[in-house]
């Protein structure tokens, strides 16, 4: 009785803790030294304006590695997910609309 | 016994001691996700706080471009790599460090901590090899900066010497050094800060104390330090890398 006590209040409020298994975590920190590899073995290439673009991908790609699997975000309630998805949204209005600012209102007069 | 109290036992069976169950919560796993979301908003302000130097950093970049390329050539590309190989490791052995919280493994749990720790003394080593270097070329924001270096360059190590830059833009190489030395100096403190909790933890973990399903703190302290290297993956290849080829 007690239990379907429990499970009628919580079963759908609160998230069931999820033990994230070693092998991820090694898979995941595979990959992140591939991604060193692969950052560091770019750099390397003249590709003009597009060297720091693929740098921030590859950095980018890497961070939501971190994110999702070492920070456990991908096995975290809806509630998690959305205040981790704003913090980076408000992040990406922050630093593009100053980017912005200084792209359009100076361009060449530095 | 509260209600409350009956519910949580109720949830975890025989495996789990709600003894340091809050009473304001209702449950173990409203207590951790309490926390956790605490410890995530705190991280954002983090991730602000450090969005505010990239932002600066990529303006001045876009501004001083030369003196830019010039001042991150004298970083060495080699000393980085094996720092964010180092930080990336200590990252894993800080998860699997959580794991063996989560697991009841406390011997793993140790190690994994020591390991963690060895780890971030290194990354601090290395980089104070790096910094020790910026003293000496007179590359460090200030009076004794010198831009002598950029002005007339010299080969050494057999490779060869960049182009030299005309005064007025060899100058600008100390906001690039003023950036460096804030960027990786913030995230420096941000590691001695985690190496000091990561003692007092170590202390606690040989005490036994996370055996009992109390972790939030181990797994919380988890999340600070993989921000910390997140920070780094973006360092790395801004500072050292995107003005190489």
């Amino acid at each position: 009785m007690s239990e379907n006590h429990a499970e009628a209040h919580e079963g759908e409020h609160f998230h069931q803790s999820h033990i994230v298994s070693p092998m991820v975590y090694f898979v995941i920190f595979m990959a992140l030294l591939a991604g060193t590899a692969l950052t560091i073995g770019a750099s390397y290439i003249d590709m003009g304006p597009w060297n720091p673009v693929v740098a921030l991908a590859i950095a980018v790609t890497k961070a939501t590695l971190v994110v999702l699997y070492f920070m456990h975000i991908k096995y975290s309630s809806k509630l998690m997910k959305l205040t981790v998805g704003a913090g980076v949204f408000t992040f990406l209005i922050l630093v593009g609309m100053s980017l912005s600012d200084y792209i359009s209102r100076a361009w060449g007069q530095w | 016994m509260s209600d409350s109290h009956a519910v949580a036992v109720a949830e975890h069976g025989s495996h789990e001691h709600p003894a340091h169950l809050r009473h304001h919560f209702v449950s173990l796993e409203q207590q951790d996700e309490t926390a956790s979301f605490g410890m995530w908003l705190f991280l954002l302000t983090e991730i602000m706080f450090f969005g505010g130097l990239f932002t600066a950093y990529l303006i001045y970049r876009n501004w001083y471009y030369p003196a830019f390329v010039a001042a991150s050539h004298t970083l060495s590309i080699k000393l980085g790599a094996i720092n964010t190989l180092v930080l990336i490791t200590s990252s894993f052995t800080m998860a699997m460090g959580v794991w063996c919280a989560e697991t009841k493994k406390q011997k793993g749990l140790v190690w994994s901590l020591i390991a963690t720790l060895i780890l971030g003394f290194a990354f601090l080593g290395i980089k104070t090899v790096e910094y020790k270097e910026k003293f000496e070329k007179h590359h460090v924001p200030g009076s004794s900066f010198s831009i002598q270096s950029f002005v007339h360059p010299v080969a050494e190590d057999g490779k060869e010497a960049d182009k030299a830059l005309p005064a007025d833009t060899a100058s600008r190489t100390e906001v690039y050094f003023s950036l460096y030395f804030a960027m990786t100096g913030m995230h420096a403190v941000h590691m001695i800060i985690g190496i000091g909790l990561l003692v007092m933890m170590l202390v606690q973990a040989m005490r036994g104390a996370y055996s009992h399903g109390n972790i939030a703190f181990v797994e919380n302290f988890g999340l600070y330090w993989h921000f910390v290297d997140l920070v780094w993956i973006f360092l790395f290849p801004l500072l050292y890398l995107i003005s190489r080829h």
